[in-house]
This record gives C-alpha cells, structure tokens and sequence, in this order.
C-alpha cells in the first residue's frame, strides 16, 4: 500500500551530498581527524617506551674489589643504569628512592669479595622501587643477566669452581617477525586501529546527536528518507576520512619508523575499510542511542577504552584473565589488531586472516540492525 | 508495481474528493503527565485555509505533528491527506509540505545547497529546473551560494517556506512561519498563501497575528491543549455572544481597573487610546459606563481571543503546562 521504496539512491545521495558539503565546511573536524593520527604517531612512536634505559641507582658498596669494580661498570654499560654517586650512605639512599629520586639501590655488603673467595655465597641486596612494574621489569631481568655474566667472566682459572654450572643444553632462540624487539614494530600498526577507533567513532556518534541539537532532526524526519538511508548515507564521507588515515599512518610506518611492510598492501586496505565501517556503525548506533552530543561523547569514551586497553594494543591479550579475554573478543579492535599485525608484519594471506575477519563482519551487521531500531522515526 | 501505484492513486483520488485534506478525531497527547493535547477534533477542507490560534504552550506544535506523523497520538485517529496519521507517516511525510516554527533547514549549507537536498530527498524531477525557478521567485539567485546561517529571520522563513513549496504540496502545515517577519513580507506570503488555496492547496497554519487570522477561511483555537472555538472568524465572533464598547478620554488605566470589578463587565482591554469593554449584557454594561463617554462597537477577533483566553486559565486553571 505504501508508496515508499524501501530503500531510494536518490534520496541516500541527497544525504551523503549534504554530508560531504558539511564536512568540508567544519574545517576544525576536518583538520582533526588528519592531524590527530599525526600527533598520535609521534606520542606512541617517539615518546612513549616500554624499555627505558639509563635508570638512576645508586650503589651502597662497602667493599672496593676487582669483582665490584667489574659488576658496577657492567650496569653501566648495560644502558639500564645510570649510577649516582651523590648517595654513599644507606639512610641517604633509601630516602632519596621514597622520593623517587632513584629507582634502586645496589647493596654491597664490607666483605662480599672475602666471603666468595671463600665459597661463602655471599648476597648482594637489589632493591627497586617497585611501584611502576613496567619500568623496573626489565631493568631487572637486565640485572640478572648482569650478575651471572660477571660470575662467569670473573670468575675464571682457580676460582672457575665458584662459578654457575652450565646448563646440561641450550635452548636457541629466534625472534621471528621483529629480531631485534623493535618496540614500534607492534606499536605503529596496532596505533592505525587505535587511531581509527576513536576519530571515527566519535565523529559518526555526533552525527545524529548534532542534527537533534541544532533542531535540524526535526526537519530531516519531516522528509521521506528512511533510517537506513540516513544512517549509512551519514558514514560515507567518514569511510573516506578512515582511509586517508590509514594512508597516513601506513605511509609513516614505513618512512619513519621503518617498520617493514611485509604483506599485501590491498589486504591492508581491504581490512581497514572492513574496520572503518564496524567502527562507523559502533558511532552511529551510539548516535541514535545518545540524547544529545555529551551523552554521545561519553558513550564513545565508554566503548574507547576498554577497547585501547582490552584488544591486545597495550597490553598483550594472551595475559589477560579468560573473561577479559571474552570482553576483548567483542572489539573490533582486537581483530583489526591482529589483521593488521598479521599483514604488516607477518604476510598473513587471506585465509590465514579469516578467522578474525568474519567476526568483524558480524560485528558490523549486527551493530547496523541495532542502529536502524533504535533510530526514531519521530520526535516522541 | 505499476498496477498497484495506479490503483493506489485512484483511490487516493476518490478518497480525497469526498474527504477532508485533514480529518483528525479525539487526538490525545501526553508529555509525561502532562496532558498536552486533549480530544482533538478538527477538520480542514480541500482550499481551505485553516487559522491554527492560542496562547504560547497550548499544544499547537504538539497538534501540528501529530498530523505529520511526527509524533505519535497516545489515543485518537485521523487522515492526512487520506493516508492515516499513524500507520502511513511515511506516505504523509512525502506528500505533506511541514514548516517548523524554528529554522531546521542546515545553516552550513548554502541556500542552492538546502534546495538542492529538499529536491533530491524528494527525488523531484528536473531538479535544476525546479531549484532555479524557487531561487528567481524568492529573488534570490544572486545569494545562492551564500550560507543559511547569515540570512536574516525573515530570509530563512523565506528560504523555508520555499523549501516546504519545492515539491508543490496539497496539505501545507505551517508552524508560526511568519514569526519575526517584517509586514510587507508577510502581505506578500499571504497573498500567495491565497494564491495556493485558489489552486487546490489546503493550509493549516498557526499565528499570532491577529490581522493574519482575519485572512484565515476558518479559524481554530487552541487553549492548554483544548480546542476551545473553531469555525469562521465571524461565527467564532457570534458565538461569544459578547457586546463591546469604547471608551475614550484619559486616564483609561484607572477606568479599566474600576471597571474589572464590576460584575456585567468581563474584560476590559487598552488599545492604544481606546479601552475595549465587553461583557455579555448590553443594557448592565451600559449602565456600567454611564459615566464615561462610550459608544457600541463590533467585537473584534482579538477581543473574542482575549476573552477566551481568559476563561480557558480559569477553566483549566494548570498554567505550568508548556510545550
């Protein structure tokens, strides 16, 4: 009876038109959604570091020996500690580590080099300021690796009995993907899905929230287009915007970072646009949901970070709880993570890639139908 | 498809010859708990155009969207046109021109921009042809490529009511379109409203002014969300059944406020050097004036309309209710 096509080109065009002139005007969204990745690359690529060096310690050391001489150097010129000589007493010591002034305190014991001669198995006491775990782990797995190769090299000829056993094999390994344990290897591609998540989210959240706000709604529920229509036909001209993105931080992993590009370059697009539209209907469901612009920000916010923190971009996901895991598998970001790792780094062909493609799928069906129900037709 | 488009126009056609372009009976309409619009009834007729009246917050918008399928009516039916009001909303979104009371047209766009939307969410044909002919009549050719946002109040209502004009509608729901336009504006709006209803086009419109209800083929009033008075302006008049008298002179403040709290008078308003005194008795009220200089005059519109106001807030005495 009714005279309504399901679904009108025509009028889907009329809406994405108006989208794209919209956008072109608002010049400050525009600048944002190119700058932010830009911005977003030098934090994660250049300033942030999970392996950080030249950490202060000072050392207690009561015995001036051949052997401490050799351990102290040693951390030197590990990289991961950076010795400060104002601190000799051990009341100095500990204070300036309550103040965070140093990170650790190496104790030397007044007659450790007497007591090992002796085959007394003497401690040395290592004290860190625990509090951040990530910036002292490897600084202490470093000390360890420290201690025992000064035991080895040191302790050689008479003395070799003192020194530590042999392994009865040897285990070989290989770094495959990233030998060398190059931080931004991980960081860059996994920084894309971050990247994405939160502009395009965010922007397609306000997509309908603003039109409620500048009373624009009312006349765009007046005219014939139908949810559908407004719904996708508001996510083109973000689609777009999803793969300058994309160029931007594929083009600067490879130029700056050097993070080599070992797979197919149209798979990469080919997920990214995949991604780009899950994330742009995540927005747009947030959108018909939000009453208005803060409310819809705030849902962003609320799907942003579990999202950063739970996907495996931060944090790996195999550490993870099991039911964190389960949450983490409900993000699309945790399967772009791994598409885009998979592709970059990896050379992942499409069936290897599959198995974290059709969720993404669902993921956005499923989305699309929510945001098409919760729409409302009227102004009730 | 083709067959039951046909079939469908047909009966449309039939529908609307023997129908009303607005027929809406026991409309009701809920805000929380506040009862916006109570038992609508109204009728308007094809050509005819219908004066939507009442004080601020008395459930004209409310009504006004319900018929366009808007909003929702808690209880109530009615067709539009011939398509029912809550199960073809779709229908009378397409066929039915609305203009809202505040500018919803996108003020980033250009005006061209906002012609062109209307014409392709329309799917009107000849698209160009269609904008550029709106754009000469509303004389704006020159500006269209300026932005909606730095046009006046009374430009926007302009570019509005073109927009709502694009696609020729046969209904026209009209919110307070001439609120904030200057006078020779609203004549010429006016008389091309005439226009229109000559050729067929009904028109529902809400107003404020006076003069403009008095161009209205019937009139509507609307007070707390009860339609109060409805038919024309000179039958709306009659049924008051009040007697008006002017008063000249000076201090007509002080005459009014002794006037109020006499019985036979009940209302007594200032226009400008005269004082409009009516009530329901001629002879009591005549006695009333005795002492001033008064002659009988016709009770105006807006002296029934006051009138009605009045005894709507006693009647329904809830006067927080709002939009």
């Amino acid at each position: 009876m009714l005279l309504i096509r399901p679904f009108s080109l025509s009028r889907w065009w009329a809406i994405v038109l108006k989208e794209f002139l919209q956008l072109k005007r608002d010049k400050v969204t525009f600048a944002m959604m190119i700058v932010l990745p830009i911005i977003q690359l030098a934090l994660f690529g250049f300033a942030i570091n999970t392996d950080p060096k030249y950490l202060p310690t000072a050392i207690i050391s009561g015995d001036k020996s051949e052997f401490t001489r050799t351990l102290i150097s040693s951390m030197q010129t590990s990289q991961y500690f950076k010795i400060d000589t104002r601190y000799t007493t051990p009341a100095q010591a500990q204070e300036a580590l309550k103040k965070g002034e140093i990170l650790f305190i190496l104790t030397i014991p007044t007659d450790f080099t007497r007591q090992l001669l002796r085959g007394q198995k003497p401690s040395l006491l290592f004290e860190a300021d625990a509090t951040d775990p990530v910036t002292v782990s490897t600084a202490l797995s470093a000390m360890q690796g420290i201690t025992s190769q000064v035991a080895t090299k040191d302790l050689r000829g008479p003395l070799a009995h003192l020194s530590i056993q042999k392994e009865p094999f040897d285990i070989r390994v290989h770094r495959l993907y990233n030998p060398n344990g190059i931080n931004q290897y991980n960081i860059i591609p996994g920084l894309m899905g971050t990247i994405m998540t939160m502009t395009l989210t965010m922007m397609t959240a306000l997509a309908i929230t603003r039109e409620r706000e500048r009373g624009t709604m009312e006349n765009l529920l007046a005219t014939p287009a139908r949810p559908l229509e407004i719904m996708t036909g508001k996510i083109i001209p973000y689609v777009f915007i999803g793969l300058i993105q994309a160029t931007i931080i594929l083009l600067a992993s490879y130029f700056v970072f050097h993070v080599p590009f070992n797979g197919s370059i149209g798979l990469a697009y080919g997920v990214a646009l995949l991604f780009i539209a899950v994330n742009l209907t995540i927005g747009i469901t947030i959108s018909s949901l939000a009453q208005n612009m803060l409310q819809a920000l705030q849902l962003t916010i609320f799907f942003f970070l579990p999202s950063i923190l739970l996907s495996g971009f931060m944090f790996p996901f195999s550490g993870m709880p099991r039911w964190a895991q389960h949450v983490g598998e409900l993000l699309p970001l945790t399967y772009f993570n791994r598409l885009i790792r998979g592709i970059v780094l990896k050379d992942n062909n499409l069936a290897m890639l599959w198995p974290n493609i059709w969720p993404l799928l669902i993921i956005g069906i499923v989305m699309m139908t929510l945001a098409v129900r919760f729409y409302k037709k009227t102004l009730d | 498809m083709r067959i039951t488009y046909i079939q469908v126009n047909l009966w449309k056609y039939l529908l609307d010859a023997n129908d009303f372009a607005i027929n809406v009976t026991g409309l009701n309409k809920y805000f929380g708990d506040k009862h916006v619009v109570k038992d609508l009834s109204l009728q308007v007729g094809h050509g005819e155009i219908v004066g939507f009246l009442g004080p601020n917050g008395s459930g004209k918008t409310t009504a006004i969207r319900m018929m366009c399928g808007l909003l929702t009516p808690d209880s109530g039916e009615g067709t539009c046109l011939g398509y029912d009001i809550v199960t073809q909303s779709d229908a009378i979104k397409r066929e039915v021109g609305y203009m809202t009371q505040r500018f919803s047209y996108w003020e980033d766009l250009s005006i061209r921009e906002n012609l062109d939307f209307v014409a392709r969410v329309y799917e009107l044909a000849n698209r160009n042809n269609v904008v550029d002919e709106a754009l000469r009549s509303l004389g704006l050719t020159s500006r269209s490529s300026q932005l909606a946002k730095s046009l006046s109040g009374g430009w926007k209502q302009r570019l509005a009511l073109a927009a709502c004009m694009l696609r020729h509608p046969k209904l026209l729901l009209l919110d307070e379109p001439t609120a904030g336009v200057d006078p020779s504006a609203r004549r010429d709006f006016w008389e091309e409203l005439h226009e229109l209803a000559n050729k067929g086009v009904s028109v529902l419109i809400s107003t404020h002014y006076m003069d403009e209800a008095e161009r209205c083929h019937k009139l509507a009033y609307l007070s707390y969300g009860t339609l109060l008075a409805q038919g024309s302006a000179k039958e709306i008049i009659e049924r008051q059944a009040l007697y008006t008298y002017e008063v000249t002179g000076d201090r007509l403040m002080e005459i009014s406020k002794i006037l109020e709290h006499n019985g036979a008078i009940e209302q007594t308003v200032i226009f400008g050097s005269t004082l409009h005194v009516s009530g329901k008795d001629p002879s009591d009220i005549e006695t009333a004036l005795k002492e001033y200089p008064f002659k009988p005059i016709p009770t105006s519109l807006e002296d029934v309309f006051i009138h009605l106001m009045k005894t709507s807030t006693d009647n329904y005495g809830d006067a927080d209710v709002t939009h």
